[in-house]
């Protein structure tokens, strides 16, 4: 790999980070585990003038419990997210999706908040971190401030963060007990969705009581299902198969997939 | 000495290579440093196809560590034209192929300038600092359009036609009139296929280093044909053939794709020349899809004529076939590789094959896996499937009926090629056993009838190929410039330990495990003690090299004749050691004894006798070794049947291989892991091409694949547990009885796949689908739409 020059920067803490962004200007770039800009710095797509490494800021890594919700630090690795117990039981959907995410060697490098900030409408992480309601975190110059995802994903590869501010946690509510499930549709196991389908349920007595439906790659970022999730509540699970059709009004090959694979989607969340 | 008492051959040994390969111990090419090593980066056209009408080095110059800036007029007296070893006609149009554009650019990637740096990266960074002014002109793209010759990608050889070569059976006498046979035929079927471009994407990028100190340009590179790139290197740059050194050190992976002369092998050298330092360069991955050889890339327009019964009588085939800008060094061969190969296994009366080469505003095509006999074989077994189709035939009795059968060998083909073996029904009988084809048939059945969403198909794929490449006389009847044969050497060293040097090169194959194995036997030494050195054209100084699956057969039995010769000559001493008659000498396990008499001498007795020469036979020379150069008589025919159930999701069109059988004949095996490795790899290239694999450019000729990311490789992920076997039937054209296997996996499974989808569907309506088969294409066919 041969990219352009680059100064490198190792900050010790949030506050530095934030201090360094600010010194090195708008050419700057924050790298956390480096799966989506080393290679376009590979490419020489981009040519920051520094980097600055937060892989040192182990206060941003791992989940905690934050009573209805849970914390979850931006530097967490995929890896870690997968083996999460909190995850595993207050947000399923996260761990299932996590599952998917490329290959173990990214795994174990790229990051929950990388992959947010990144904003590739093809990420496996925007649609569940929208239908689950998560709401991000952010340290700048000015202290911390926080954007839910339905206002943080903006356009295609393009976040609410300012560049001078860098994601530091994601609240993710609770979401104990329900089902999940992931249903991804991709060329080769590496490749990215070509579209795919995010989505939570919570079942009472046979009767779908609330439901999280997120869509991967259907527009310039992660969109959400509202008229499905409507659709379903106080509905018996056998609803599904209709409601799913208003995924997509289109009659594009992506409109299709939207309503098959949110079918099949809720259907493997409430059996699961 | 101790003996080796279970053979050698047939044994699945682990290779020698292989521990330091994983352990980070050998050496690519890119690992090289030379003191005062320069390095090159190459600026690459942005644009298909324009005119230069000025290039700006001043500012690149000026940047730090850059010892100079190079473009294609500082070479214009001395880079001569890119070797085209196959003039397949004599007509052939050649279009000059400078290492280095001039004045004109012909693809996008093609080399436009050179920065030549202290570092890789002072080189790369100067690469933006070029300004080019280009004069735009416009692209030649598809094949078709062409032809028309509206617009030329070579204004000065007045057409993109590049040659036309046809082979006719009435012509040749290996057949009947393919005109009357569809004239005549009770059913005729005409089918066009797109052999869509595909990249041979070996794992090590290309790299190459020259040094040119000490009266000697030795270049170390990542090619297959240290031999042939020598000689290629001597011819166009005029440096004598005894002053260059070529070393191809342990190179990762080829797939035909590192089966070139390449601008970037010349134009080291030439910078090496002219800066008097070595230079290196090694390529991005990216640069390597824009620049590296295509393969592929034929439109194949297909007739068959058949009588209702099911029997074929003729085969029509004519093909474009996409060149891409210019002809590098077996360009316009590849495609009349497949000539001999469209009537595979099958018996026709007669048969025409048509190819028309063309050139386009794309990087040249040229060597890959197959090359040309995947095309081939992809046609006829597409062909076969749409007979059986067309007929309510099943399609395994179909094949069956026209195939030839195992006690008709040796066989002449429609095409002019002899088999010299081959028991199609026994690897069938196998294959159809281990896939449960009558209960997967049931299957397919319980699903159609159901309307399940998941439909099941089964394809099949009857394959042979010509491997062994070449016997020389055909070479030459064929227009190729170089002959076929190989050589091998064998040192006997005093200690009796086996130093052996061969022609071929390996690039992830495992000659040195499987020459070991074969020496091992020959000469009743332990596997340990032989040692296998290659890709150095110091110490081999003739070879003509891997690919082809070519290097058991030919260079594997110039091994054999080789460890003859040292057993002859070891015979002859022996007996002078034990006094006694020659004939009474006998050799096994690595010991000559005299018949009735407990009279012992080990094979390292001997070489050591050898190797003093106190007391030698009058007239015998000192040492043991023994060199040999084999040129076959016939190519070597592999063969098998290969069965593949698909389960398509028609509301996804997404495919998903739910069984692949593959049993092969490849010969003899000398060792089973590797046989398997091969046929596995071999599996992944061709279902790749079947359903993920197509380079892709846009209206500008920009390809729009460069990257891992748009050209999807399969991984282990993305494919079935194969269940591989094999029959073994050997070759009578070698001593060993080998075949070769590099590429039965790539040319057999394509269309397997592609048979097993469309079997899928075809109660749907849909009778054909474009490669590769994405999801997106495979939905769109069902709703009736173009695919």
């Amino acid at each position: 790999m041969i990219p352009a020059e680059f100064k490198y920067l190792f900050p010790s803490s949030v506050d530095e980070a934030v201090r360094m962004l600010a010194e090195e200007g708008e050419d700057a770039k924050v790298i956390a585990g480096g799966q989506s800009l080393v290679p376009i710095l590979r490419m020489r797509l981009a040519a920051p003038t520094a980097l600055i490494d937060i892989g040192g800021l182990t206060e941003l890594t791992g989940v905690r419990d934050d009573g209805d919700s849970l914390l979850i630090g931006a530097m967490t690795t995929h890896y870690e997210v997968q083996r999460d117990h909190l995850i595993h039981d207050h947000a399923l959907l996260l761990k299932l999706v996590t599952d998917t995410v490329a290959d173990p060697q990214v795994r174990h490098r790229g990051t929950f908040g990388g992959s947010l900030c990144h904003a590739d409408p093809a990420g496996d992480l925007l649609a569940p971190a929208l239908a689950l309601d998560a709401v991000m975190i952010i340290a700048g110059p000015s202290g911390r401030r926080e954007v839910p995802a339905s206002e943080f994903f903006v356009d295609y590869f393009t976040t609410a963060l300012a560049p001078d501010e860098i994601l530091i946690d994601v609240r993710v509510p609770k979401y104990t007990g329900w089902g999940a499930h992931y249903e991804k549709l991709n060329r080769v196991a590496q490749a990215w969705s070509i579209v795919a389908v995010a989505a939570a349920v919570q079942v009472r007595d046979g009767t779908i009581a609330a439901a999280r439906v997120g869509l991967t790659n259907l527009g310039s970022g992660p969109t959400r299902a509202v008229d499905v999730e409507s659709a379903l509540v106080g509905q018996p699970v056998s609803a599904i198969a209709e409601a799913a059709l208003r995924a997509s009004a289109g009659d594009g090959y992506k409109d299709n997939l939207a309503r098959v694979l949110t079918g099949r989607a809720l259907t493997a969340a409430v059996a699961g | 000495m101790t003996a080796t008492a279970e053979p050698e051959v047939g044994k699945a040994r682990l290779r020698k290579e292989d521990a330091r390969l994983i352990t980070g111990q050998t050496k690519w090419t890119d690992n090289l440093q030379l003191t005062g090593m320069l390095h090159m980066a190459v600026l690459r056209s942005p644009v298909a196809h324009a005119r230069i009408r000025n290039i700006d080095c001043s500012r690149a110059t000026a940047l730090p560590g850059v010892a100079v800036v190079l473009t294609g007029e500082d070479f214009a007296a001395e880079q001569g034209s890119l070797p085209c070893a196959w003039p397949i006609t004599a007509d052939m149009k050649a279009p000059p192929a400078p290492s280095l554009a001039v004045d004109q650019v012909n693809f996008a990637g093609e080399a436009v300038a050179l920065v030549i740096a202290d570092s890789a990266y002072h080189a790369a960074d100067a690469l933006a600092a070029i300004d080019v002014d280009y004069d735009e002109l416009p692209v030649v793209l598809d094949l078709e359009e062409a032809l028309q010759d509206t617009d030329l990608v070579h204004p000065d050889l007045g057409t993109n036609k590049c040659a036309t070569w046809i082979f006719d059976s009435a012509e040749t006498g290996s057949g009947t009139n393919v005109e009357d046979e569809i004239a005549s035929a009770e059913v005729v079927l005409e089918r066009t296929f797109r052999q869509q471009r595909l990249i041979p994407s070996f794992m090590e990028p290309r790299s190459v280093v020259v040094d040119p100190s000490a009266d000697m340009f030795t270049v170390w590179s990542a090619t297959q044909i240290p031999h042939i790139l020598r000689w290629m290197l001597a011819a166009v740059s005029g440096i004598s053939e005894h002053k260059i050194r070529v070393i191809a050190p342990d190179v990762g992976g080829g797939f035909g794709g590192k089966l070139q002369v390449t601008p970037e092998e010349m134009l080291c050298l030439l910078v090496a020349r002219r800066m008097g330092r070595p230079v290196k360069w090694t390529e991005s991955r990216t640069e390597s899809m824009l620049s590296a050889h295509h393969g592929r890339d034929q439109l194949q327009k297909i007739t068959m004529s058949a009588r209702r019964d099911g029997t074929v009588t003729g085969l029509k085939v004519e093909l474009l076939a996409d060149m891409g800008a210019y002809l590098r060094l077996v360009t316009p061969g590849v495609p009349i590789l497949g000539a001999f190969m469209f009537n595979a296994i099958y018996k026709f009366a007669a048969y025409r094959f048509v190819c028309t080469n063309v050139f386009t505003n794309k990087v040249p095509t040229d060597a890959y896996r197959g090359a040309g006999r995947p095309e081939a074989t992809f046609a006829i077994e597409r062909m076969m499937d749409e007979l059986a189709a067309e007929l309510g035939m099943d399609p395994m009795k179909i094949r069956e009926m026209n195939w030839i059968k195992h006690e008709e060998f040796p066989f002449s083909t429609v095409a002019g090629l002899t088999y010299d073996s081959g028991n199609y029904e026994a690897a069938t009988a196998r294959a159809m056993e281990l896939f449960g084809y009558e209960e997967l048939r049931e299957e397919q059945e319980r699903r159609r009838s159901s309307g399940d969403p998941v439909q099941l198909g089964i394809g099949i794929s009857t394959y042979t190929e010509m491997c062994g490449l070449a016997p020389s006389r055909v070479l030459g009847a064929l227009r190729y410039a170089a002959g076929g044969w190989e050589t091998a050497s064998i040192r006997m060293l005093p200690t009796g330990k086996v130093e052996v040097i061969t022609g071929t090169s390996p690039h992830g194959q495992g000659h040195e495990t499987v020459w070991s194995q074969i020496v091992a036997d020959r000469l009743g030494v332990p596997f340990e003690d032989v040692e296998v050195l290659h890709g150095d054209t110091a110490s081999s100084h003739k070879g003509m090299d891997s690919y082809g699956s070519r290097s058991l057969a030919v260079g594997g039995t110039a091994l054999v004749h080789a460890a003859d010769k040292v057993l002859a000559k070891a015979r002859r001493l022996a007996a002078h050691m034990m006094e006694c008659d020659e004939a009474d000498v006998e050799f096994a396990t690595g010991s000559f004894s005299v018949r009735g008499t407990g009279t012992v001498r080990t094979l390292g007795d001997v070489v050591l006798a050898a190797h003093v020469a106190h007391d030698l036979p009058e007239g015998m020379e000192p040492g043991m070794d023994a060199d040999a150069t084999f040129d076959p008589d016939n190519f070597s025919f592999p063969h098998g049947t290969h069965l593949c159930a698909t389960e398509v999701d028609t509301e996804t069109g997404m495919v998903r291989i739910s069984r692949y059988v593959a049993v092969d004949d490849v010969g003899t095996v000398v060792n089973p892991l590797i046989v398997d490795g091969q046929v596995h790899g071999g599996l992944a290239q061709g279902i790749a091409q079947a359903l993920y694999e197509e380079a892709v450019h846009d209206e500008m000729g920009t390809l729009t694949t460069a990257t891992f990311e748009s050209y999807l490789v399969p991984s282990a992920a993305d494919l079935p547990a194969f269940l591989t076997d094999r029959t073994a039937t050997p070759a009578t054209s070698n001593p060993l009885g080998v075949k070769g296997v590099g590429e039965a996996g790539t040319i057999a499974s394509t269309p397997a796949v592609v048979n097993a989808v469309l079997d899928a569907v075809r109660h749907m309506g849909v009778r054909d689908i474009e490669m590769p088969l994405s999801p997106e294409r495979v939905w769109t066919a069902l709703q009736g739409g173009q695919s």
